[in-house]
């Protein structure tokens, strides 16, 4: 019978290939099944990239519910405070194309902290109950505060003041946050060995 | 750039002497093509060409493949190879700095591969026949029906091409054997030798690639040589000062672009060219391996970065 | 006799050292305003505790230390305070920082000044507090706040103090100066903080292009009180890295992400030691520093004692500076220093060189060309790193890639870019991705904090709303346990018991 077999190439060609997927496909239903992983974990993947600020700029209440929109097949462009250095990681995580930022959801903006202007607090209460993330000391006709290295800068106190008291302020302004910014070509020929910060804007 | 299209000089000389005006007139048409069409690109790509041409790098790769290329191919030819070096071997990758691979080489691989008769137009040395004049060449190279009276074969095809005659008697039939690498062929290899070490002692390269690939040349064909049979490889000498040997040996595997970063990789990307090189010529198809050779390598250049990067400060695990 | 060991690469720049006159040092007439930034140290600044009219006197205190990473601010001389304002500080980014304006009144009157002169019973503890107290910090450049870098702790020994007085920088010749003409000061300090570190060896490193400077220290450590051992070693820049400088003495290379104290050594600048003996035996604080004024444009080159705070302009007139066209003033030297965008900026304790370059002397370079990735680079690293690759990833913003090519130990010496025949300015490329790295690495820090308060208010708000449910189911099911007790309805009865009490009110 093998004799016969080997004198009719097309059958053994098709034969061998069956068998193949035959034996790959049990492979993989097998890993399928052995191997599986509950929940998705791409969602807390995503998660961890987004800048956390709950502010609901992207449209969905939280950062959380845009991960899971995002796992959905949501576009990866609505995260204003996170920036092109979150679009930039989350293309890289998913591997899709980066885009610009959409601007219908808001733009860059540098980071900013709220600050309450203590002398026309009233002491409400409605500020505390609106931060997501606890940022806000205080209780009811006693002085709040804003905890300013645990504020995102979300502003969603700003609504909801009744005497307008929170300005958001500038997070990183000063000496001790200022670094190098990359070479470009428009960036004038910089001395390898001493910089002319002159020619430079502080980053 | 300046220092290595100097240190070709003595090479282009010689062979110019042994073979006629050929290379000469190839590198001359093959600098003018390189100028306009690396002019022509950087320009479409929004770059500055008059920049990009000055430091003569474009020049340098048009000079190598010329070299390479038999002196009496077709002028077509020329300009052919130039524009696929220049285009397919360095700006599809980026420009300057960017290629994986070494752009002459990739050029001559590709017109190698594809027009096999006119990449075999060598020349017969002086001494064993009139080295053809200037104007004789010119019709040669831009009026190519008559070539067929002046190629003939090297050194390297003719050992490829011997079937069952002893080297001793080979070289009783085909005189252009004489000599270490064949005739005209073995000096061309030394005066390229010398516009190598000058380079070196320049300081432009390292001793390390050429040292390594011409050791481990030579010691295959020393293990492979078995004193000159018919099935023999030819001499560790042979090998060394025949064919493009010294020529790559300094002037194409020194391509820092295309080649390993640190010293240690360039030992290795050195020694495996050399060993590449036996190999293909002895058990391949083509009698000269180096375009091949070099080539595979350049594909494996990061490979070996990866492997030979050398111990940062501070991160030497503890001896004592 | 020390076996002399050699870093990996190092390049040899030309050395320009003669042109400031190394060993004679001159004084330096005192300026109308001192400029006292309240930060001249790695860490917190110092925060004022003088007000604006307040005249103080020369060592008075005038702002202090906020913390142990912090260091206090000292009048250098008499004089009366003017403004604590921010003003543009000699950095390279050219911004500005709080400064305490002091205006001098030329009498140059100093607090009385009490030293320790049995030091060496006193704990090394109190001795490092004086040395806070004195305002020392890193004089080398880096500002480290010296008190803290004295006290690695119990778990850090310290086997061997050594003083770095290599100066290998091109055109630097204040350490040299120091040396000559400081010697026996320097030799006294080395002695007192090895006793406050407890170290049992002292060694004195200086390169080989310092022939005064070794042979006046070798005969001062004669008299020594302590066995000081001065070792000289090739010169090559950057071999006064402080973890060059190790590796060259010793043999033994700092564990990366580490510190000296790891393999028992502290390392400490020639300036330092001689601050710690003023501090410790003459009980002044740091007031003053050698600076070294060089640089072809300068008709009065040399090494000047002057006041911290000292505006660089006053400087650079003082050694008759002939300015050209868009002249630059470079705080630091060529390699690894800045150009000062307002020429009223101070000096402050780290500023050791003012080098005024004419445009033929240090030319500006041509633009890039691309990478030919020749390898040169990594050739001459002193610590070994692949500068190419850094590059390449630092132009991707690939942030893994340059933590695992380690570009945390790079020490931004410039030797790379020295030699690059590309002329690419590598060092920004590694500067900015540095800042780029850490900024993000904040970032991701305090987004992690957020998610996690976030979730625990989400947890804490859905506990309440449980608690809520409970609380009223509880109650409903009491109430309808009351109702099944009494025969009645108690919802119904409160509702007849509002009615009753809105007709009372509507009669009333």
């Amino acid at each position: 019978m093998l004799s016969a077999l080997t004198e009719q190439p097309l059958l053994i060609a098709l034969l061998a290939l069956l068998s193949l997927g035959g034996i790959f496909g049990a492979l993989l239903g097998f890993a399928a099944v052995r191997f599986r992983v509950e929940g998705n974990p791409i969602s807390e993947q995503i998660n961890a990239l987004l800048p956390q600020t709950q502010c609901g700029q992207c449209g969905y209440p939280g950062c959380r519910p845009y991960s899971e929109a995002i796992t959905a097949g949501d576009a990866i462009n609505k995260c204003p405070p996170g920036g092109e250095e979150t679009i930039q990681a989350l293309a890289d995580l998913l591997d899709v194309e980066p885009q610009p930022l959409d601007a219908e959801h808001g733009t860059e903006k540098a980071p900013v902290v709220a600050w309450i202007r203590e002398d026309e607090c009233i002491g409400c209460t409605k500020c505390i109950q609106a931060c997501p993330v606890d940022a806000i000391l205080g209780a009811a006709k006693v002085m709040h505060t804003v905890i300013a290295d645990e504020c995102t800068g979300c502003d969603l106190c700003l609504d909801p003041c009744p005497v307008d008291c929170i300005d958001l302020i500038p997070r990183k302004e000063g000496i001790a946050f200022w670094h190098w910014s990359l070479p470009t070509e428009e960036t004038p020929p910089v001395d390898i060995i001493a910089s002319d910060s002159r020619s430079r804007d502080a980053a | 750039m300046r220092d290595v299209l100097l240190a070709t000089l003595p090479g282009i000389i010689i062979l110019t002497w042994f073979f006629g005006p050929g290379t000469l007139i190839n590198i001359l048409l093959g600098a003018l093509v390189a100028l306009i069409t690396e002019y022509a690109v950087t320009r479409l790509r929004g770059q500055n060409p008059r920049l990009a041409v000055s430091d003569l790098s474009i020049v340098v790769t048009s000079t190598l493949l010329c070299i390479a290329l038999p002196p009496y191919a077709p002028w077509w030819l020329i300009v052919l190879g130039v524009v696929i070096a220049v285009l397919l071997g360095k700006h599809v990758f980026g420009g300057l700095g960017y290629n994986p691979f070494n752009p002459a080489m990739v050029g001559y691989v590709v017109l190698l591969i594809s027009f096999p008769v006119q990449m075999s137009s060598w020349a017969t040395p002086r001494g064993l026949a009139e080295v053809p004049g200037l104007l004789d060449t010119l019709r040669h190279l831009f009026l190519p029906d008559t070539i067929d009276g002046v190629t003939a074969a090297t050194p390297l095809d003719l050992l490829r091409q011997n079937t069952g005659l002893l080297f001793k008697d080979l070289l009783a039939s085909r005189p252009e054997l004489t000599g270490w690498g064949g005739v005209g062929w073995f000096e061309v290899n030394l005066a390229f030798l010398a516009g190598g070490a000058w380079l070196l002692y320049r300081r432009i390269f390292t001793w390390h690639a050429p040292l390594a690939m011409l050791a481990v040349l030579g010691l295959c064909a020393l293990i492979g040589y078995d004193g000159g049979s018919s099935e023999s490889g030819g001499s560790p000498l042979f090998h060394l000062f025949s064919g493009a040997t010294m020529f790559a040996a300094f002037f194409i595997i020194t391509d820092p672009v295309s080649s390993a970063v640190s010293n240690k990789g360039r030992l290795i990307f050195g020694a495996l060219i050399g060993a590449l090189i036996y190999l293909i010529r002895t058990l391949g198809n083509y009698p000269d391996a180096v375009a091949f050779a070099v080539l595979i390598l350049n594909f494996c250049a990061p490979f070996i970065d990866h492997y030979t990067q050398p111990v940062v400060y501070g991160t030497r695990s503890k001896d004592s | 006799m020390r076996e002399i060991h050699d870093i990996h690469g190092g390049i040899h720049p030309p050395e320009r050292k003669s042109l400031s006159r190394p060993g004679e040092l001159r004084d330096t007439p005192l300026p109308a305003h001192l400029i006292l930034p309240l930060r001249q140290h790695l860490g917190v600044p110092a925060k004022a505790i003088v007000n604006v009219g307040d005249t103080v006197l020369g060592g008075q205190v005038l702002a202090q230390a906020q913390g142990a990473m912090s260091v206090p601010v000292h009048a250098p001389t008499s004089g009366t305070i003017s403004a604590i304002e921010p003003r543009p500080i000699a950095h390279a980014s050219g911004l500005a920082d709080t400064c305490i304006i002091l205006e001098t009144d030329g009498a140059d009157q100093f607090i009385a000044c009490e030293g320790i002169p049995e030091w060496q019973t006193v704990a090394p503890s109190l001795l490092v507090e004086r040395i806070r107290e004195a305002g020392i910090a890193g004089m080398g450049g880096a500002g480290f706040p010296t008190a803290v870098k004295l006290n690695p702790g119990d778990s850090k020994p310290i086997d061997t103090l050594i003083i770095n007085g290599t100066e290998c920088e091109p055109y630097i010749t204040a350490d040299d100066t120091l040396m000559q003409c400081q010697a026996e000061a320097l030799v006294e300090g080395a002695v007192i903080l090895a006793h406050v570190v407890g170290a049992k060896h002292i060694v004195i490193g200086i390169e080989d292009n310092k022939p005064e400077a070794i042979s006046r220290v070798t005969s001062a450590v004669q008299d020594a009180s302590a066995e000081i051992e001065v070792a000289s070693f090739p010169t090559k820049y950057p071999s006064g890295g402080e973890k060059q400088f190790i590796e060259i003495l010793t043999g033994q290379q700092v564990p990366s992400g580490g510190i000296p104290a790891d393999i028992g050594l502290v390392c400490v600048n020639p300036g330092t030691a001689v601050a710690a003996k003023q501090a410790i035996i003459d009980g002044k604080p740091l007031t003053h520093r050698i600076v070294t004024l060089t640089g072809e444009a300068l008709g009065k080159p040399g090494n000047v004692i002057a006041c911290i705070g000292t505006p660089i302009s006053h400087l650079m007139g003082d050694a008759a500076l002939s300015a050209e066209e868009r002249q630059r003033i470079i705080h630091g030297g060529p390699m690894m220093g800045f150009a000062v965008s307002d020429l009223d900026a101070p000096i402050t304790k780290i500023t050791n060189c003012l080098l005024a370059p004419t445009a033929r002397e240090l030319p500006p370079p041509p633009p890039a060309k691309p990478c030919i990735r020749c390898g040169h680079c990594a050739e001459v690293c002193p610590a070994s790193l692949l500068p190419q690759q850094l590059y390449w990833y630092a132009r991707a913003k690939d942030h893994e890639q340059l933590s695992e090519h380690r570009l945390l130990d790079c020490i931004e010496c410039g030797a790379c870019a020295y030699v690059c025949p590309s002329q690419i300015p590598l060092v920004q490329y590694y500067r900015a991705a540095k800042g780029q790295m850490r900024d993000s690495e904040q970032e991701k820090r305090r987004s992690d904090n957020s998610r996690e308060r976030f979730e625990a208010r989400q947890t804490r708000l859905e506990a309440e709303a449980l608690a809520k449910e409970a609380k009223r189911a509880a109650r409903k099911a009491a109430a309808q346990e009351k109702a099944a007790q009494n025969g009645e309805d108690p919802i119904q009865a409160a509702i007849e018991r509002a009615q009753a009490r809105k007709i009372e009110q509507g009669e009333s």
